[in-house]
């Protein structure tokens, strides 16, 4: 009890350098807070995915379709429940940088195989008598302030000219990692449009989404898929939903790895600058520690203050940023918009946030420690800072 | 005023070797975040801008945006082919490329993981509307056959991509015959073959583009309006170089101001570092400030010798940070584009600009960490620093 007042003490000795450090740390910690979100929500596609969602593409690449007749062989393969056509429509509203995700889909059996999204019984039956309907997500809504009843028209870059929607329905996430920002439609009325306008590209499927019963024989359903369309003019690959949102993320893989690296760097940054708050107090200090270990105290005793010192501030650095994380992130996240639909800090950051600056604390205190411990009192009495 | 020797601060610095070194290297380290942020996006720029030519045109499906999305009918491009603009090769053939533009995913060498590739049939003319293509290894791929020519960076990176071997696309096997190298551009991230050829194994009846060479690079303003404005055509023109700078404006735009938002926030942390140093500076050398003012040094003096201080231990963490971010100029980046959707391959360029910006950005934490301390130092009365001794 008596050891932690004085390292209290020693700590608020010198203000302006405690706070100085203090505040450095929780620069720091906020920056790593922040950057491990970002990564997270890298992620958030592949941890929103369910386990018993397969993804059947072609196989060559995602640009190639499939025709739609796909639809009902894959339905007949045992162990499947639902399948549904599934576009990436690629639009964008009124300026390109207003990018959002839309999708055509087949909306009874998509929304059968993805309960997290929550829609009102009565904005659900409207959406689905109006082919010309849209589902928003609640995000997307507050972003461009769209209501029920607006028409949202947007241009087309994959599916050429402008097409426009009426917002029938509001969807929510059962959960904080869904994903809110996607716009749903009718894929009938992305394929009757486009009979009309480019005949050739009509009754093609970009994705096929894959409801199975039991998620353990994944592997062998999606296996029996493929094996279906070998040698077709459209060979599939079929994966899990997981599997699926990872490919994107590895193809992404460097910037991932950047942020990490960087997000790293920022500790040691600050662990430079800890360690030499330490060092410096350290050495003004030496008389006093001599003093101390000619009163009887032992080296333990003695490196044990640097370390409560050190991890003392670091502690209190890293609280004060943890609790600035909360708010910054939530407007950073809001910033960014739809680029990061899910922006959320975790426990896990919050647990690595702690873990950082306790180890800063602790390495800071090392080498000082050390070197006090190990002093003769002769030498820390004759010593001057 | 006579000046305080910079020896003296230099002197200083190296009495308390730890606490310099420890600065320093925070410095250096956000000294290097900043400079390798810039050398990334410097690099991207470069790969870019070697990669359009100023006077080609890039003609594609209106708000396509790229070239994997967009379509162009045959007989559009046969209207975009017959402008009189269009400059003439050697042999009197214009110089037009119709062109099939997909993405084709192949597993990366090393992890296996499958990573989009732009897989381009190029059209007779292809080859002479890129000059800065050359052939590294082997031969270009022959006209109306199935043999393809893979990018630089291709062939290093992916699986199934050398000489001889071959890939399976379009219900194909199409055979490796040669490496090209493209000086840096994004063509190194691309494969080349038959336009035609192509057409028929995708079952494709639209091109994705149409680029041609202008006569003169002015003519521009000639064809974009007739192009844009004729009513068989529902297309976008732009310069081949606007085309593709727009191509990475996300990338681009990503990088910048994700690294520079870090950059600030790293600096406040090693600011106050410097700080922190500075502050113990002076007040370890309270006694000896008191005699430099006794042996006349003026104020002024004191503050300039804190702060060349300062600057000196800024002027040793730039050192040391563009040291270690030049050595990344080894390192080569490939990443997916998300406009292109497909896979890029770009290195950082160290330029004489990022050498200057970083070394202002150094200096300006050094004056800002130190400017308050020298402040206090030279702010000192004579009789308090003397007694503080």
């Amino acid at each position: 009890m008596q050891s932690l007042k004085l390292i209290l003490r020693n700590a608020l000795r010198h203000k302006l350098r405690t706070g100085l450090t203090v505040l450095g740390l929780i620069v720091a910690i906020l920056a790593f807070g922040l950057l491990q979100t970002v990564v997270d929500a890298w992620y958030a596609g592949a941890n929103a995915a369910a386990p018993n969602r397969l993804v059947t593409r072609n196989a060559i690449s995602l640009v190639f379709p499939m025709p739609v007749h796909y639809r009902d062989q894959i339905r007949a393969v045992p162990g499947v429940r639902g399948v549904a056509p599934f576009n990436w429509f690629g639009g964008y509203y009124q300026d390109p940088k207003n990018f959002f995700a839309q999708f055509a889909v087949d909306p009874v059996p998509f929304l059968a195989m993805y309960p997290e999204y929550r829609i009102a019984e009565d904005e659900l039956r409207a959406f689905l008598r109006d082919r010309k309907g849209a589902v928003i997500g609640r995000k997307l809504a507050a972003t461009y302030g769209f209501k029920i009843g607006d028409t949202v028209p947007l241009q087309g870059t994959i599916y050429p000219g402008v097409w426009s929607f009426t917002v029938r329905a509001i969807y929510d996430g059962a959960e904080a990692k869904t994903d809110t920002s996607q716009m749903l439609f009718h894929w009938t009325y992305l394929n009757e449009t486009m009979k009309q306008r480019v005949p050739r590209r009509a009754d093609q499927v970009g994705v096929f989404m894959v409801q199975i019963d039991e998620p353990q024989r994944s592997a062998e359903i999606g296996q029996a898929i493929d094996q279906l369309f070998r040698n077709s003019l459209a060979e599939t690959r079929t994966e899990t939903e997981k599997a699926f949102q990872l490919g994107f993320v590895a193809m992404t893989e460097a910037i991932v790895v950047a942020i990490r690296v960087v997000s790293f760097v920022v500790i040691f940054i600050i662990l430079a600058v800890m360690a030499n708050t330490m060092a410096m107090t350290a050495r003004e200090r030496a008389p006093e520690y001599a003093t101390l270990k000619a009163l009887g105290f032992g080296p333990t005793y003695v490196a044990r203050l640097i370390f409560g010192e050190s991890v003392a501030i670091a502690l209190i650095g890293a609280v004060i940023g943890i609790v600035f994380t909360f708010p910054v992130a939530h407007w950073f996240g809001a910033k960014m918009g739809m680029l990061f639909p899910v922006f959320e800090v975790s426990a896990t950051t919050v647990g690595l946030q702690v873990a950082c600056a306790v180890g800063v604390g602790m390495v800071a205190a090392l080498l000082p420690g050390c070197r006090a411990a190990r002093v003769r009192i002769v030498d820390g009495l004759r010593a001057i800072g | 005023m006579k000046a305080i020797p910079f020896a003296y601060s230099v002197r200083n610095l190296w009495t308390r070797k730890l606490t310099t070194a420890l600065t320093a290297g925070g410095m250096a380290l956000v000294v290097f975040v900043f400079a390798a942020v810039l050398m990334l996006d410097a690099g991207l720029h470069q790969a870019l801008v070697a990669t359009g030519q100023y006077d080609n045109i890039v003609v594609t499906r209106r708000a396509a945006g790229n070239e994997v999305q967009s379509g162009v009918e045959r007989a559009q491009a046969a209207v975009v082919a017959s402008q009189p603009e269009i400059a003439v090769g050697p042999a009197g053939e214009a110089l037009v490329s119709k062109e099939t533009v997909v993405l084709i995913a192949q597993p990366k060498r090393g992890s296996g993981v499958p990573t989009n590739i732009t897989v381009r049939g190029l059209g007779p003319a292809g080859r002479a509307l890129r000059p800065q293509v050359r052939v590294a290894s082997g031969r270009m791929f022959r006209p109306g056959s199935t043999e393809i020519t893979v990018g630089r960076s291709i062939a290093q990176r992916f699986e199934g991509t050398e000489l001889g071997q071959s890939l399976r696309f379009g219900a194909r096997d199409w055979t490796v015959v040669g490496v090209f190298d493209a000086a840096g551009s994004g063509f190194d991230s691309e494969i080349w073959g038959d336009g035609e050829q192509m057409m028929q194994s995708f079952r494709r009846q639209a091109y994705s583009s149409v680029i041609a060479r202008l006569a003169a690079p002015e003519q521009f303003e000639l064809i974009k309006p007739r192009l844009e404005s004729d009513p068989r055509l529902t297309v976008d023109v732009k310069r081949e170089r606007v085309f593709y700078e727009e191509q990475s404006q996300m990338m681009s735009n990503f990088i910048r101001i994700l690294g520079l938002t870090l950059s600030v926030i790293f600096s406040i942390g090693a600011m106050i570092g410097a700080m922190i140093t500075m502050y113990a500076a002076v007040a370890n050398r309270t006694g000896e400030i008191g005699a430099l003012r006794a042996l006349g040094f003026r104020r002024g003096s004191i503050l300039l010798a804190f702060l060349a201080e300062a600057l000196a231990l800024a002027a040793l963490g730039w050192t040391v940070g563009l040291a270690l971010a030049a050595l990344m100029q080894l390192v080569h980046i490939s990443t997916l584009n998300w406009q292109s959707f497909a896979e890029l391959a770009f290195s950082f360029a160290l330029t004489p600009q990022i050498v200057l910006q970083s070394l202002g950005f150094a200096a300006a934490m050094g004056l800002a960490g130190g400017v308050l301390p020298a402040l206090r130092a030279a702010r000192l009365r004579i009789v308090d620093a003397l007694r503080a001794a």
